[in-house]
């Protein structure tokens, strides 16, 4: 019965004190939902923290899941940003295999999409990407047959364009 | 000169509590408990001490629904903590105002497995409303005053702070503080009138109306302002299991309760309503069974001060936040009379109908025990119950008649809730007569709150309702499992009479269908501490109407089908 679910991205602004993400995360947990990616940071000057939390799932149970989560004491807000125009950003870093005969490719792959080297090794290049998953997601799956080590996402952040708020 | 000293923060918590209004806690100590328990020992605070930390929460939890103020417990770390596990989740479930402090080990030790350690604050993250882990002495006043805020506004529910031993012992010099800075957590603001008007607007068009009460309506006390909507529309009113007392049962527009075991009238009206107004209640499985085919051509409007039960289960045509009662009081002005005339002469056609029935011989029928005991009590009676078979038959025979008198483990079912809530409801309703009917499975779980009881001199009424069986499994597997009884016998049961006695409780037996009535009256005028009646009922029986789990209400079955049934799709 289950359909392929589009991915979701959730911000949550909550009270930055111990048991808060515990808190959250049961609250997709208990309903057998999958966090996929999630990045916390304090907001500058105040006692909160910003989530942002990227899941896939049915529809339905997301609502139920995004009301569970502003019903939190420590919750002041929650949004699922889905559909809305968000400015939407990762890093990747990707350390790549090669050796002085594969190495040009592998810069120019590197250069089209605006990454950077941050390692350079005899046998090896990190490298930094920034910028939308699909935008990483087609970098890496250049960077594949080349032979990727380690790689390592942030996962996504997000803020709302304008006056609108995240 | 000697300066003044500074008090303990356990002192200031148990100073904290008595500015609460508290006046009793019901509680258990332990080593990190101490501190806590000896700051209890100058307070004019009156200590329920239990027999097992489960018992402290359900009569905590039996002490809130009866009275409307928050029910306070306290234990030590550890296994004293987990043990009121089980009476956090029927509290959180049914919207109980709770308080539950617990001793934890000292800060230093925190993680360490030290003696008697358990992350308790992690144990009851899924089934606390909110909760605490006091890591600061001059916390403790903020802490306290959030924790009642938020265990009693909105929709209520419990609260636990977990008290490291060092904290406790540790002076506080924070002072009392009125106010709560709390920017997550938002209370409904007064419903919209354009949200009322529309909502007026549906039900003027209703020909078929019901309106369906829950707990809400119990906690907001909306049952007058309901009746009054109830009376202006003509239209009948149906409860849930929590639901029951806020609208008084033996009025002519009730037809009582709906769902898996509600009276077939009831069932009726709402199979044949065009619209259905829940009022605090939250369209629970057993209420609702088949989503799909629930109401499905009827509009649905939801009234509830919790927003996150809208469309959780029923995707209502008109979802409706705030307090029942409020709400209900500010919609009066915009309704007026529907013609419905027909529609309740069809429902009292039901209820002619359908009356609930059992048979009449062989042998004591819990039935005819309760109908006895509405007799007797003409619904001036709080009523407790356990969690079965006979808790339905006590929902059905069994009226309820005024606010905060019928109290039930509805949402968790907890098995021993009954007689530990009928202590709670007994103490906070001195000189009113408390039942506790439970089954004898159940009371097996908690009546080591015999002594409590004892001790408290409280004049409860434990109805045993004894069938030497799990009733509602042994049922279930009747009728969907062949027969296969597994698990079920209560073989190895004591002789409640001789065990009552044991304890220096009153005890009654009652085999005979003819000694119903003289005994409950016996019980009834007992007033001199708790007494125990043992009803032993015929060991087979079961309880109809039956709406078979997930299943649609048009398979209500009244009486005892002749083929096999078929195993039920729904939840339990």
């Amino acid at each position: 019965m289950s359909k392929p679910t589009p991915s979701h991205t959730i911000s949550l602004l909550v009270r930055n004190k111990p048991g808060v993400l515990v808190r959250v995360s049961l609250v997709f947990a208990r309903r057998s939902y999958n966090i996929e990616s999630l990045v916390v940071s304090a907001v500058t000057g105040t006692d909160f923290s910003r989530m942002t939390i990227t899941c896939s799932g049915d529809l339905e149970t997301l609502d139920q899941i995004v009301h569970q989560l502003s019903k939190l004491v420590d919750v002041v807000q929650a949004i699922d940003h889905t559909g809305e125009t968000v400015i939407e950003k990762e890093l990747a870093l990707v350390k790549v295999r090669c050796n002085a005969t594969e190495r040009t490719q592998v810069l120019q792959i590197c250069e089209h999409f605006r990454g950077q080297t941050v390692d350079f090794g005899a046998d090896s290049l990190i490298l930094q990407f920034a910028g939308g998953s699909e935008k990483l997601d087609a970098v890496l799956g250049l960077l594949q047959p080349m032979g990727i080590v380690e790689l390592v996402r942030t996962g996504k952040i997000l803020m709302a364009r304008g006056a609108e708020r995240t | 000169m000697m300066e003044p000293k500074t008090p303990k923060a356990a002192e200031v918590l148990i100073q904290c509590l008595q500015r609460e209004g508290v006046e009793y806690v019901f509680g258990y100590p332990g080593g990190a408990a101490i501190p806590l328990f000896d700051a209890l020992y100058d307070s004019k605070i009156k200590l329920v001490l239990v027999r097992h930390e489960q018992g402290a929460t359900h009569m905590a939890d039996g002490y809130a629904r009866a009275t409307g103020k928050p029910g306070v417990v306290l234990v030590t770390s550890g296994p004293g903590a987990t043990n009121t596990v089980t009476g956090i989740l029927t509290a959180q479930m049914d919207s109980v105002p709770m308080i539950v402090l617990c001793g934890q080990t000292i800060t230093p030790m925190l993680g360490k497995d030290a003696f008697q350690e358990a992350d308790v604050t992690g144990i009851t993250y899924p089934v606390v409303k909110h909760s605490y882990l006091v890591k600061d002495p001059n916390d403790v006043p903020r802490i306290l005053r959030e924790a009642f805020h938020i265990a009693m506004t909105g929709r209520p529910g419990p609260v636990l702070i977990d008290l490291p031993k060092d904290i406790t012992a540790a002076p506080c010099t924070a002072k009392y503080v009125s106010e709560v800075d709390l920017p997550g957590y938002d209370l409904p603001s007064d419903p919209e009138t354009a949200d009322l008007k529309l909502l007026a607007q549906l039900l003027s068009r209703a020909r078929k109306p019901v309106l369906y009460v829950g707990q809400g309506a119990v906690i907001s006390g909306a049952g007058n302002a309901i009746l009054r909507l109830a009376e202006k529309l003509n239209a009948p009113v149906v409860n849930s299991l929590l639901g029951k007392g806020a609208v008084p049962e033996d009025h002519n527009l009730h037809l009582g309760m709906l769902g898996m075991h509600g009276t077939a009238y009831a069932n009726k009206a709402v199979m044949n309503c065009d619209l259905i107004l829940s009022i605090g209640a939250r369209w629970d499985d057993r209420i609702v069974g088949k989503v799909s085919e629930f109401c499905s051509d009827a509009v649905k409007i939801h009234i509830d001060i919790d927003p996150t039960e809208n469309a959780k289960i029923i995707q209502p045509d008109l979802f409706v936040c705030g307090d029942a009662r409020t709400v209900i009081e500010e919609l009066l002005p915009f309704v007026s009379k529907l013609d419905t005339v027909e529609w309740m002469k069809q429902c009292q056609a039901w209820r002619k109908q359908y009356p609930l029935k059992y048979p009449k011989q062989g042998g004591l029928r819990a039935q005819h025990v309760l109908e006895e005991l509405d007799r007797l009590t003409r619904g001036k009676a709080i009523l407790t119950t356990d969690v079965g078979q006979h808790q339905m038959w006590a929902a059905q025979f069994c009226r309820s008649t005024f606010n905060r008198s019928w109290l039930s483990s509805g949402g968790a079912g907890t098995m021993g809730y009954g007689f530990p809530a009928a202590i709670g409801a007994s103490i906070g309703n001195p000189g009113k007569p408390v039942w506790a009917i439970v089954g004898d499975g159940g009371f097996q779980m908690t009546l080591c709150e015999l002594s409590t009881a004892v001790l408290q001199k409280v004049p409860v009424k434990i109805l045993i309702i004894n069938n030497r069986y799990l009733g509602m499994v042994r049922q279930w597997q009747e009728l969907f499992f062949d027969n296969r009884y597994s698990g079920v016998t209560m073989e190895g049961s004591p002789d409640f009479v001789k065990l009552a006695e044991a304890y220096g409780v009153k005890a009654f037996r009652i085999r005979r269908s003819g000694d119903v009535r003289r005994i409950l009256k016996a019980a009834n005028e007992y007033m001199d501490g708790p007494c125990l009646i043992d009803a032993e009922v015929v060991q087979e029986d079961n309880v109809f109407p039956m709406i078979p789990a997930g299943a649609p209400y048009s398979s209500m079955i009244i009486e005892k089908p002749k083929q096999k049934l078929a195993k039920p799709t729904g939840s339990t």
